[in-house]
């Protein structure tokens, strides 16, 4: 682990996708260093689900690659890995927060279980250790304890989002993909939720790519921002310095279409 | 007996050899599902269609068969596949678990070890352990290959947490020569640790499924488990009121409307078996 700090975690190059002849995101490159929160922002229809979707390997890119450097320090191609290491990944290193939270959860079986299952998966085999650990993570995320062994079919719409957000957090992840985490929530909790997210970035030192067509997130959350349109980054940058200085006029008006609080 | 209408065994020699080829691979990946061509057998699917089948296939002429059904040799379903066999194939038959060559089963593992030569044949309903948890075919065949068993332990930690102990008494699920999580068919789990280092080989048959799959000979079956809750085969903790067994699976039979009840063996073979031994002299009926 020498001076890992100073070497970017992911790195993107160039990444396009057409579907067909309909175009996902063109010629997408960045870098995203340890512990960087980076938000890409956009209107509906932008390419924002796909570039989170080709850098987390779950599609393939038409051109361009993924660089990751895995837990040894040695960066990688995603499409290079293996299908078993790269399922590993995404249940060790990687979380992936989805909008809705029932495509991320396993809706029928307990709150407990939902937060245990990578624990499982990755060879845990104490109960008392995985409920012990389980317990902790629902205090982190505050959902009362005794919330434990009811399925999440039960719980709220935020609930639902910071179980999803524990589970994925619960083997030390070193990047977070979150697309939308807040969309469909109502505003207290949505603060609440931003909140939360905020506080186990800072704590966990996590690297994050959070997808969003809602700029007050971005500015909450992320260092850095890209701003796409029609399947390509538009402008990118610090996220004060865009936000409060946008140079492209597609900026321009995405910045003032914002309501005044 | 043997009416020219049928081939030997009822099926036909083409479909005998997709049925070995499948059991041969079956073998030589212990735990795996092989898929093989089901065919329509003359029962209902959930009678033991898989079963049978297999039994079928690897039925000789010198074979000796014994049929049992929940450890049964004289209930309906036993009694049927027994007879359809001296029919189509005029095999001998027996009772006798050390006597068998074949025996096909419907949930027991026999009470008698079973000894080197034998082959148990398993009706196997669901064959995927993982199926109530992920319902994707495509995704479980994944699992298996990548031997991706996390969410196993999921479903015996929802067990724990809302019963206080892993509550599943039956289709216990089990590793399989260190690689592979089979379902053991609905065998209750007191006769998992039979299937571990087992000299006889067994086969498991699933009809509407379409999958067969073996545990070779001496092959190491490894019920899961988490280290603070072990695996322990469960038995009712009473004695056989016709043999006065104490340590065999026992069935509960409800005597009357007044909460009489009586435990017998589940294995009618065992239990005459020690009968005749003079292990039950005084009859202790119901209590």
């Amino acid at each position: 682990m020498i001076d890992t700090e100073d070497h970017p975690l992911l790195r993107a190059q160039a990444l396009t996708k057409w579907y067909g002849r309909q175009l996902g995101c063109r010629d997408i490159s960045f870098d995203l260093y340890p512990g960087e929160v980076m938000a890409v922002v956009g209107e509906s229809g932008s390419g924002k689900t796909t570039l989170l979707q080709l850098l987390s390997a779950q599609l393939a890119p038409t051109a361009g690659r993924v660089l990751y450097r895995m837990r040894d320090g040695i960066m990688r191609d995603l499409a290079s890995v293996g299908e078993a290491e790269r399922r590993f990944l995404f249940r060790t290193d990687w979380g992936y927060v989805h909008q809705e939270p029932a495509l991320g959860l396993r809706i029928a079986v307990s709150g407990g279980a939902n937060v245990g299952e990578r624990l499982m998966a990755v060879g845990w085999r104490h109960y008392g250790r995985i409920r012990a650990a389980a317990k902790d993570w629902f205090d982190r995320v505050e959902i009362a304890s005794d919330r434990i062994d009811d399925p999440p079919a039960t719980y709220s719409g935020g609930m639902r989002q910071r179980l999803q957000i524990a589970r994925n957090l619960v083997t030390n992840p070193r990047l977070v993909f979150m697309d939308e985490p807040t969309g469909g929530l109502d505003v207290s909790v949505q603060a609440r939720l931003l909140d939360l997210i905020r506080g186990l970035v800072g704590e966990l030192r996590l690297a994050a790519i959070i997808v969003t067509h809602d700029l007050a997130v971005a500015r909450m959350l992320s260092h850095r921002i890209i701003v796409m349109k029609d399947g390509a980054a538009v402008e990118s940058g610090l996220t004060d310095q865009v936000l409060e200085d946008p140079r492209e006029p597609y900026t321009q008006l995405l910045v003032s279409s914002i309501l005044p609080a | 007996m043997n009416e020219a209408a049928y081939n030997f065994a009822y099926l036909d020699e083409q479909t005998k050899r997709m049925i070995r080829r499948a059991i041969l691979k079956a073998i030589a990946v212990p735990g795996y599902q092989v898929p093989f061509a089901s065919r329509e057998m003359p029962m209902p699917y959930g009678w033991g269609t898989g079963g049978v089948q297999v039994t079928a296939s690897i039925l000789g002429p010198d074979d000796i068969l014994k049929v049992i059904d929940q450890g049964s040799d004289d209930t309906t379903n036993a009694v049927s596949i027994r007879k359809f066999f001296v029919k189509t194939a005029g095999v001998r038959t027996t009772t006798t678990t050390a006597d068998a060559t074949v025996i096909q089963t419907r949930h027991r593992i026999p009470e008698t070890a079973l000894h080197e030569g034998q082959i148990l044949v398993f009706q196997v309903p669901i064959p995927e352990p993982l199926r109530f948890l992920e319902p994707r075919e495509t995704e479980t065949r994944r699992m298996h290959a990548l031997q991706e068993y996390g969410l196993m332990h999921v479903k015996l930690y929802e067990d724990i947490s809302r019963h206080g102990e892993i509550a599943t008494s039956y289709a216990y699920p089990v590793k399989v020569d260190g690689r592979y999580v089979m379902d053991p068919s609905p065998t209750p789990k007191f006769d998992n640790p039979k299937m571990n280092d087992c000299p006889a080989l067994q086969l498991f048959g699933a009809g509407r499924e379409k999958r067969i799959y073996a545990i070779p000979p001496y092959t190491q079956v490894v019920s899961l488990d988490f280290e603070d809750h072990p695996f322990v085969p469960y038995r009712f903790n009473g004695t056989c009121a016709l043999c006065r067994a104490t340590d065999s699976y026992l069935d509960e039979v409800i005597t009357d409307d007044h909460g009489s009840r009586m435990f017998v063996c589940s294995d009618t073979d065992h239990c005459a078996m020690r009968r005749a031994q003079g292990h039950g002299l005084d009859p202790e009926p119901t209590r």
